[in-house]
């Protein structure tokens, strides 16, 4: 007998939810950090589109303190799936004097990454923008509708959210409006790698274990690379570690750990007691930091 | 692995916070940092315990206000099961918010309070699982130890929820669990302090319970909306042509004979896709896209259904159950934009049959709007004839939504009844 699995559903939704974009938008783009949430959705486009090539190209803000290993492994999925590739730089952003770099040694260009996202946005004329975030991240995500509505100002109102019923997703919006989206709303950490595995998709190596230069701070481990700087009773020591999640170089916390295969992975995350987020500085500002960064427009 | 989708609705007060709380922590589902950041968020509210409903209540309004305004999502996985949690706010004023919740629920979890019995809350949550078609619900009976575990209170509060469901004419599963959210007696373990219980746990008719429902199995109707049609126009791929879509309902197969709506053309099934790989059977909910024998013209807001299969109504007249979403009343004969799950056309509400008091479950007539909140029989002609089942039948093809052509906000959602009744 047929049966079911929550990966094949999980699946058929988010490819649902990619084709419900395609149809109801003109410009949308795929918001690709390198990260494993968006390689996954850019798998599922994918898979949703095939012969055809994906219909939206793949938006990278680039905040200038990528991992190398981020950028190479980012061109060349664009060159295996004959994509379209628009970048943001943060560094430019910067240069023209759109935002002003955080100071002191817990400066991030995290935050910044908003008005360059908004102004690429503009710019493009972009009218959705497929994220990766999922609902059991955080708490202001477990409220997250799969089609986000955002006013002009690219601002998030969660106290005003379209009602979602069913699979009936409503994209209509006026000028200047856009949406974001997000097809693996319902997946969960486990999910998404359990889905690696059995689609054995290739992953950045900085997911697997590898001797890193880095440094602690604050219970952390982060990598020592030249944007960051160090205090003065910080030692920078070589260790056994992998990134549980990735984004930009300055927040993302260093797991030590000898998983060497999606196996060894899968074990880990099943044993842990924290979650992936646990390791992202970004979050750890407020209660509710995530909440006042989405609302500004962030991812 | 499968996955179970359900909905709780309730207010703090009937332990709904704790039971959540308790299935994700005994099931190993909060993290050492949540439960920190629920901590240390507890004592900044000078909380004596730790108050496990900030893990469910995540925006700001909602932390300051200590209540929960929308519907939040909550994830969490068995060896057996993964599950997905749609907790709603159960008062009047968020009706909206408990539909929504509902509307791709597999299972309802009622709780009862045991020293109150089935309350106007209790009829008005289990009316609106009928009214959304949920097809298990879940009595929780709670606070059992506040009544020593007494079986005959258990049974009495059973027998009442039986007559009024079977009076609201519901036609779920029923299922009664006696329990203690805050102890966790026949939560996740089971308690000996009920020893005439010999039932399930909460956590074990979770895991067990049968969603057969989901795959469209057995006798029903094939039904593949048209989502997207692909045309890579390549070298490799000149004339390809494919109708991608969600299955919605049945089974499809390879060399079937299929109609399309509404235009009644036909054709048979040459090919089922799943990216490269071809499949000979696609069940449902699985996203496919479709090659058929003839090329015929098919685009977007088609449904592909089985020629042999009872049909659809192809009709510009419809009859609904509406539920209102926003704060601008619903006006009769103001155009409105009416979507289903992949097609669009405008319409409007030329009556309104009778509107439901939600406290009284009486039939109201003779209304000529509906306010947020509101729950009615509407009867709807829209400018191009919709295709649909009846909702009882089909949640996925009997099912609408309203969209303000003003504002393009969601307004309203519209379940099919059946033949008109």
């Amino acid at each position: 007998m047929y049966k079911l699995t929550h990966l094949k559903e999980l699946e058929s939704e988010s490819i649902y939810v990619l084709r419900e974009v395609a149809a109801q938008f003109e410009r949308p783009a795929i918001l690709f950090s390198g990260g494993k949430d968006s390689i996954v959705v850019t798998y599922l486009a994918y898979k949703a589109f095939y012969p055809a090539k994906i219909p939206f190209p793949l938006l990278h803000i680039d905040t200038g303190h990528n991992f190398q290993e981020t950028l190479d492994y980012r061109d060349a999925l664009v060159r295996k799936l004959d994509a379209r590739l628009v970048v943001g730089s943060v560094q430019e952003s910067i240069d023209k004097g759109r935002v002003k770099e955080e100071k002191g040694y817990n400066a991030s260009r995290n935050r910044l990454q908003t008005t360059t996202l908004l102004d690429t946005i503009e710019e493009y004329k972009f009218d959705a923008c497929i994220g990766g975030a999922r609902r059991d991240e955080e708490k202001a995500r477990a409220k997250e509708r799969f089609f986000s509505h955002r006013d002009e100002f690219g601002q998030w109102n969660p106290k005003n959210q379209r009602p979602e019923l069913w699979n009936i997703f409503n994209g209509k919006k006026n000028m200047g409006e856009h949406f974001r989206v997000f097809p693996i709303s319902n997946w969960t950490e486990m999910d998404v790698w359990q889905y690696i595995y059995q689609e054995n998709i290739e992953m950045p190596s900085l997911y697997f274990t590898h001797e890193r230069a880095c440094f602690e701070r604050d219970g952390q481990w982060l990598a020592a690379e030249p944007c960051m700087m160090l205090k003065p009773d910080e030692q920078v020591v070589v260790r056994k570690v992998r990134c549980r999640t990735i984004g930009d170089i300055s927040c993302t916390g260093l797991t030590i750990s000898e998983a060497h295969n999606l196996e060894d992975i899968i074990d880990e995350i099943a044993a842990t007691r924290v979650t992936e987020r646990g390791g992202r500085a970004d979050d750890k500002r407020s209660e509710t930091s995530m909440e006042d960064r989405k609302k500004e427009g962030y991812f | 692995m499968e996955l179970l989708r359900f909905t709780t609705a309730g207010s703090v007060d009937d332990g709904k916070s704790t039971l959540i709380g308790r299935l994700l922590y005994d099931s190993k589902s909060i993290f050492e940092d949540q439960l920190e950041a629920v901590e240390q968020a507890s004592r900044n509210r000078g909380n004596e315990e730790v108050n496990l409903a900030l893990l469910t209540d995540g925006l700001r309004a909602e932390r300051e206000q200590g209540i929960t305004i929308d519907v939040a999502y909550r994830y969490f996985a068995t060896p057996k099961r993964k599950f997905i949690i749609a907790d709603t706010p159960g008062h009047v004023q968020y009706t909206r918010n408990m539909v929504t919740g509902a509307s791709t629920a597999d299972l309802a979890i009622i709780l009862i309070d045991v020293r109150n019995g089935v309350v106007e809350q209790t009829v008005r949550h289990s009316f609106i699982a009928k009214l959304l078609g949920i097809p298990h619900i879940t009595v929780c009976v709670n606070k059992m130890d506040l009544i020593e575990f007494s079986e005959d209170k258990f049974s009495e509060i059973v027998q009442n929820y039986r007559e009024m469901s079977a009076k609201i004419g519901n036609k779920a599963q029923l299922h009664f669990i006696p329990i203690s959210a805050k102890y966790g007696d026949n939560v996740v373990s089971a308690s000996d302090r009920a020893p005439w219980y010999k039932g399930e746990t909460l956590m074990e008719l979770l895991e067990n319970i049968s969603i057969e429902h989901k795959q469209g199995e057995g006798s029903q109707p094939m039904r593949l909306p048209v989502q997207y049609v692909i045309r890579p126009i390549s070298d490799k791929f000149p004339d390809y042509r494919a109708y991608a879509g969600r299955l919605a309902g049945g089974v499809l197969k390879v060399g079937e004979a299929v109609r399309v709506l509404p235009s009644g053309l036909e054709s048979r099934v040459k090919a089922i896709m799943q990216a490269e790989k071809t499949l000979d059977v696609a069940h449902t909910p699985e996203s496919v896209s479709v090659l058929l024998e003839d090329d015929i013209d098919i685009s977007r807001g088609d449904m592909l259904v089985g020629v042999e299969d009872t049909q659809p109504v192809v009709n510009q007249q419809s009859k609904m159950m509406c539920c209102w979403f926003n704060e601008q009343p619903m006006q009769l004969r103001k155009r409105y934009i009416v979507r289903g799950a992949v097609s669009e056309t405008i319409g409007m509400v030329q009556n309104i049959d009778y509107r439901v008091d939600i406290h009284t479950l009486e039939s109201i007539e003779n209304e000529t709007s509906l306010k947020m909140n509101d729950i009615a029989k509407i009867s709807v002609r829209t400018a191009n004839p919709l295709v649909y089942d009846c909702y009882e039948d089909n949640r996925t093809t009997g099912s609408f939504i309203f969209i303000d052509p003003d504002s393009f906000e969601t307004v309203g959602a519209g379940m099919i009844t059946r033949n008109n009744d």
